[in-house]
């Protein structure tokens, strides 16, 4: 089912636009241009009428899946829904119609925005100060991880290390990396939670930081995150805040109270604004009131009523982007937290965790489930069982777009073999999650019956499963 | 899963055939299966020196990418040029066309710290 091209619609001479009869000379190009500058042969451009690019386009949205077609369980991504009313108040022309260079006075009214929004995820997250700057959750990242490193530069310390779990994101140990800094893995426990022992094992005077993300990415949440942190602060190190789960805790938990000393959000995950797609993003970073002053410049602050750049921050690691940051998208994230206000974010964590539980619980006995703990927002299976009959956790994937459901993030976490790794967010209704859990029971049944269905999956899409090992070995980069 | 008698292997699953001063190294069998299809491989070049476990090329599947640790110090003679333009080579023949590289040995005494066929099924059953 290869959808034609947009020049496959043409013919010569047809086009979408009728201009009124020249009423000055006709001229030659030539007349006009050096030789070396026409082209010898025409450029090819298809030929076609309005309804032709119309049609084209509009079968290629339809070819799309997103999360306003459906449900878009991927784990650790938090692919949420987006409320229109977002758009709305980013598209608002006194929000939208300004410039970075506008005088603050002009702006005050943005700034204030702005400013509001810093102290709100300030309380969601028990942290003392936030910079809006950076531009996604691995920039955040790497913002925060430059402030520990400034801050044991200042101290005089020479701390080179990083600990990260192996149920980590990837991010975590490349920000570590792209920081400067020794990445040093430790392996998880039985529970698929941080191994005390090994911790206190790998923990030095040469660590500067634990990188963690609470509940981890097997959706379980870290019981032992004081001690933890006393494992660490004790040994002079400090606890970082990888905030991609934050859905799971928003309105109960607050990193802060559980003693980390610097996170990053992902605005576009537990905040809703648009993900992915090479968009802009944000990614704010927070700390505690001891690394403010290594926080990006220019700091947005309030003189009693008035809201100013403070540019004067001696010890500021500088700027981290271009301007303040994607603005945008902070509009956006603002509008969802008024939307919704605290007790509506409390509501948002409760139906996330209760979602994620109520699939677990319909689905734990067609597919393993390796770590039992207790899950918040999202959880893992395994398909090890179906991987016996042949097919694979990629084979499942690419099955479930035949039904029209978009696939859970698989092969992730890595200490999970064949891993499915599923997170339904809290915008998805009972009848949208229990569609999905009948479609992968559907599958589990395909694959004891007829298993070559499941691996020459998928059948329905517009192009069949894509040959990536042609495509790595011999890459096409254009046409 | 075939693991040839005359070689050595290490737990990052290469294997070495030995033969004087000389040896020939690759990647298990069971290896190149975890990996999936290779689409890249980065080898040293003749005259480079390593240390026993040093890391000396890496391979590229669709899956993964890994690192390559040597299993014996020495210099590198000769690299399989081959698997550049045919990196399916570790996959379809892993202990034969798939090799990676030869190398003139300087510490003999460390082939005592390899696994021999039986060690090492007895470390992949340990680790399935």
């Amino acid at each position: 089912m290869v959808k034609p091209l947009i020049r496959d619609y043409g013919s010569p001479g047809r086009k979408g636009y009728s201009l009124p009869e020249l009423d000055i000379p006709a001229g030659e190009l030539s007349d006009y241009l050096d030789q070396s500058l026409i082209r010898e042969k025409p450029a090819g451009l298809p030929e076609v009428s309005e309804v032709d690019v119309v049609r084209h386009f509009t079968g290629l949205s339809q070819m799309n899946y997103g999360v306003d077609s459906g449900i878009y369980p991927l784990g650790s991504c938090t692919m949420k829904y987006n409320p229109k009313i977002n758009e709305d108040i980013a598209r608002l022309e006194k929000l939208s119609q300004l410039h970075p260079y506008q005088e603050e006075e002009q702006v005050q009214g943005s700034l204030e925005l702005l400013y509001e929004l810093k102290e709100y995820l300030a309380e969601i997250s028990g942290m003392d100060q936030v910079s809006l700057q950076p531009a996604s959750g691995s920039h955040g990242e790497l913002t925060g991880l430059m402030i520990i490193k400034k801050y044991f530069a200042e101290r005089g310390e020479q701390r080179t290390k990083v600990i990260v779990p192996d149920s980590a994101h990837g991010t975590n140990p490349a920000s570590a990396a792209m920081a400067g800094f020794q990445v040093v893995e430790i392996e998880s426990n039985q529970k698929g939670m941080i191994d005390l022992a090994a911790l206190r094992a790998a923990v030095d005077q040469e660590v500067a930081a634990l990188m963690l993300t609470n509940p981890n990415t097997l959706g379980i949440f870290e019981k032992d995150i004081l001690e933890i942190a006393e494992i660490v602060h004790q040994a002079g190190g400090l606890l970082y805040y990888d905030g991609a789960n934050m859905n799971a805790i928003m309105g109960y938990v607050r990193p802060g109270d559980m003693n980390f000393d610097v996170l990053h959000f992902n605005l576009h995950k537990t905040f809703s604004t648009p993900h992915g797609g090479g968009g802009p993003g944000a990614g704010p970073v927070g700390v505690k009131e001891f690394l403010s002053p290594y926080l990006p410049v220019p700091v947005l602050s309030k003189d009693q009523a008035r809201y100013y750049w403070d540019y004067n921050r001696p010890l500021s690691l500088g700027k981290v982007h271009a301007f303040y940051g994607n603005y945008g998208v902070m509009l956006k994230a603002y509008a969802y937290i008024r939307a919704l206000g605290a007790s509506g974010l409390k509501e948002a964590t409760e139906h996330a965790v209760l979602n994620a539980n109520y699939m677990k619980a319909r689905l734990k006995d067609q597919f393993e489930l390796p770590y039992q703990e207790n899950s918040l927002h999202e959880f893992v299976l395994s398909g090890i069982r179906q991987k016996e009959k042949g097919v694979s956790t990629l084979n499942i994937a690419k099955r479930l777009l035949d039904y029209q459901q978009y696939a859970p993030t698989i092969y992730f976490p890595l200490v999970v073999k064949e891993a499915l790794m599923i997170e339904p967010t809290e915008t998805e209704n009972i009848k949208t999650l229990d569609k999905f859990v009948e479609t992968m029971k559907n599958i589990s049944r395909e694959i004891e019956e007829k298993p070559q269905l499941v691996k020459n999956a998928p059948h329905h899409t517009p192009v069949r499963k894509l040959d990536d090992v042609a495509a790595a070995r011999n890459p096409d980069l254009r046409w | 899963m075939r693991l040839p008698e005359e070689l050595l292997y290490t737990e990052d699953h290469e294997w070495v055939l030995v033969e004087g001063d000389q040896a020939t190294i690759g990647i298990t069998d069971h290896a190149q299966a975890e990996m999936g299809d290779f689409v890249f491989v980065e080898l040293p070049e003749a005259g480079d020196r390593f240390n026993q476990f040093d890391q000396f090329g890496v391979v590229e599947s669709v899956k993964a990418v890994s690192d390559v640790y040597i299993p014996l110090s020495g210099e590198v003679i000769e690299a399989n040029q081959s698997l550049l333009d045919q990196p399916e080579l570790c996959n379809e023949d892993p202990y034969g066309r798939g090799w990676l590289i030869k190398v003139k040995l300087s510490e003999q005494t460390e082939v005592a710290s390899l696994m021999d066929k039986e060690a090492y099924a007895r470390f992949l059953e340990e680790v399935e």
